[in-house]
């Protein structure tokens, strides 16, 4: 039974016990759980085929962020599983595979391919003759795809509205949540929308006391701040909480959304507040797409949101806060942690999250990378490796690491689409995680009143992603006219405590990222 | 970067000032906070009223006036790196109260492994004093007796199980 029954820290309330179908066979689940992590649950881990070799895939993100999870869904296909709460009789379906994921009679073109045709050698291979690149590729095209065509229509009737707004606010975690609060505290007319049933975006798996100062809640479970926050906004009137509502388009000041899949709300803003979270980064190496090789904070959606233990025995690859973190979490949800492996010749995150888990002792091997992952159909061991001072893998120095999962953890980058889309300049700046846009210290961007905060702004700690998120709701309301001198006075007073917050050692990579985007 | 950061624990030189032995023999127990870095969090020193944590910024490193110090642990309670804890020597023995978050939850008179910073068992302990979790949220605070001599080597427990 991989379903934890208690935790030191959080109570699963689970609902009523439904059954959903997966390629036929009847899976029992619980009402509130998503149908990745019923699957998962009941053992199911090969969850979809690679496009073209028709590798075993697994999930690795839990959030909606990555498509290896795909399935079909009551005969709609593509579907996200981890997005999608269980109903009883759903019938679910592996897809692009036959008779099913988990024993694909195409996968031998995996083996096959591999030995005469090296991965990415058809880009070469079949160039010399227009015919043959032609039916090379109709063959292959054949062979990959993306689901069949639906063979069921969504039952619900579609509705539209339309909402005028002083701010629309894109994201309901840490961020979002906080320009909201302090923006519709000044009367501005706010609509929060969030893709997710709930708000508090990535605090809702976040089990341990926050840092910071305790004005931004450090000493408090970021569970707790999740519940904080979410009750706080509730309570302001004027703020218009729209859950479980996809944003996918921004035009000028229109925000364009679907809420609970059948209503098409168009959103006219005054002000626009982005606050899209982030991605989890992936590694490269040998295997890396095997079931049982996660995204770390698909770990943590799993067991700490679903209560469901991702393994017995996993290794966390990477050394920051959110693999320290995730280490001390397996343990608290009675899994062992084989090791933690970091490239960097120290610790990436802070020193006191490291020493929790070591002196329980987890050993932290510091140069040192996974070399690769070893399974058949999911992970059953893995090798690591000394790294030289030049980053290069020693030989001789392998480790074989016995472990059923992998947390990758080495960082994330910012789901900046749209910014782009609302036409914000927009840089690549590696110390902020990726592609982040240009803005004052405010965070309002190039685009005139759109607004950034949180990760997407740049990869840093919900503590200012909350702080961010103040500052944008405070400047927006402000400068449609609402709040006195007291409003400016408080938006002044976050950024100095953001600026305090940044000048230790950590922050100097924050802040020399910075210095390339606020203008 | 300096050389805990390698490894994960602190070693001896690299931890704080000790309280004096007269402190440690006292009938209050002192804060003894191992947070070496400077990363930018304060709710020790907002929680406490005896201003006996001193930081001057959020990023500094806190340091204990032990004289100041009271023992009245509101600044364990709060700590989300686990690094405080309260140090006690009592009838010639030395008494460890410290953040515990693992199930089962812990009681007066259990008998635990104690573990050293580099997770090490150095010995066993006997709970002298567990406080009811959902008092704190669920950080249990855990006072374990030990040796005297090893009050600033034991820094985990867990629970032997029968």
């Amino acid at each position: 039974m991989s379903r934890l029954q208690e935790h030191p820290i959080v109570d699963f309330k689970r609902g009523k016990e439904v059954t959903i179908y997966f390629n036929g066979k009847p899976i029992k689940a619980y009402e509130g759980e998503t149908v990745a992590a019923a699957l998962y649950a009941a053992g199911i881990r090969v969850f979809s085929r690679s496009f073209r070799f028709h590798r075993p895939r697994g999930f690795f993100c839990a959030i909606g962020k990555c498509s290896a999870c795909m399935m079909e869904v009551d005969g709609i296909p593509n579907v996200r599983i981890c997005k999608v709460y269980v109903r009883d009789g759903m019938q679910i379906r592996t897809q692009n595979a036959y008779p099913s994921a988990e024993n694909d009679a195409l996968a031998i073109f995996d083996r096959i391919i591999d030995r005469f045709f090296p991965h990415g050698s058809h880009y070469k291979k079949f160039t010399s003759s227009k015919t043959l690149r032609e039916i090379a590729t109709k063959q292959m095209r054949k062979i990959a795809g993306i689901g069949e065509f639906p063979k069921a229509l969504p039952k619900e009737e579609a509705d539209y509205e339309e909402i005028n707004a002083d701010i629309a606010i894109v994201g309901g975690g840490p961020a979002g949540l906080s320009a909201a609060i302090y923006a519709g505290r000044l009367g501005a007319k706010v609509v929060l929308m969030d893709e997710n049933p709930y708000l508090g975006g990535q605090l809702i798996k976040q089990t341990h006391r926050f840092f910071g100062s305790g004005e931004h809640y450090a000493g408090t479970r970021g569970i707790r701040i999740a519940e904080i926050l979410t009750k706080e906004v509730k309570e302001i009137e004027n703020v218009d909480v729209r859950t479980e509502t996809k944003v996918f388009g921004i035009y000028g000041k229109t925000v364009a959304a679907v809420e609970k899949d059948r209503k098409l709300l168009k959103v006219n803003a005054k002000k626009i507040v982005i606050a899209t979270g982030a991605y989890e980064r992936t590694l490269i190496f040998e295997n890396n797409d095997l079931p049982g090789v996660y995204g770390a904070g698909g770990v943590q959606t799993l067991m700490n949101v679903y209560g469901v233990k991702p393994g017995n025995r996993g290794l966390i690859v990477g050394s920051g806060n959110v693999g320290l973190i995730l280490s001390y979490q397996l343990l608290q949800a009675g899994v062992d942690v084989a090791a933690i492996v970091e490239a960097m010749p120290f610790v990436g995150g802070y020193f006191v999250h490291a020493a929790k888990v070591r002196r329980l002792g987890v050993p932290i091997y510091t140069r040192h990378t996974i070399l690769k992952a070893l399974g058949e159909k999911k992970v059953e061991r893995a090798i690591i490796v000394e790294l030289d001072e030049n980053w290069r893998p020693i030989e001789g120095t392998e480790k074989e690491i016995e472990c059923d999962f992998i947390c990758v953890a080495v960082g994330l980058s910012p789901a900046h689409e749209l910014l782009y889309q609302a036409g914000c300049e927009m840089k690549f700046v590696p110390e902020l995680g990726g592609l982040v846009p240009v803005r004052n210290k405010y965070g309002e961007t190039t685009a005139e009143g759109v607004y950034v905060a949180g990760d997407v702004a740049g990869i840093e700690e919900a503590t200012a992603a909350m702080m961010e998120g103040r500052i944008a709701g405070l400047d927006a309301a402000i400068k449609l006219g609402y709040g006195d001198e007291e409003a400016v006075k408080l938006r002044d007073k976050i950024v100095g405590e953001l600026e305090e917050f940044r000048r230790g050692p950590f922050g100097e990579r924050i802040l020399r990222g910075l210095e390339k985007v606020v203008r | 970067m300096q050389e805990f950061c390698k490894r994960g624990y602190l070693i001896e030189e690299e931890l704080p000032e000790p309280p004096s032995e007269e402190r440690l023999r006292d009938k209050r127990p002192v804060a003894y906070i191992e947070c070496p870095q400077r990363i930018p969090c304060s709710p020790c020193k907002e929680a406490c009223r005896f201003d006996a944590v001193i930081m001057e910024t959020i990023n500094d490193t806190p340091k204990v006036d032990y004289e100041k110090c009271t023992g009245c642990m509101a600044c364990i309670r709060v700590c989300p790196g686990l690094a405080i804890f309260m140090l006690q020597i009592k009838d010639d023995k030395g008494y460890v109260t410290l953040q515990y978050e693992f199930l089962p939850w812990l009681k007066k008179g259990d008998r635990v492994l104690v573990l050293n910073r580099k997770g090490e068992v150095i010995g066993e302990g006997v709970i002298a004093w567990a406080l009811n979790p959902e008092r704190n949220d669920r950080t249990q605070l855990v006072t374990v007796e030990v040796d005297k001599d090893l009050i600033f080597e034991a820094r985990a427990v867990k629970k032997v199980v029968e």
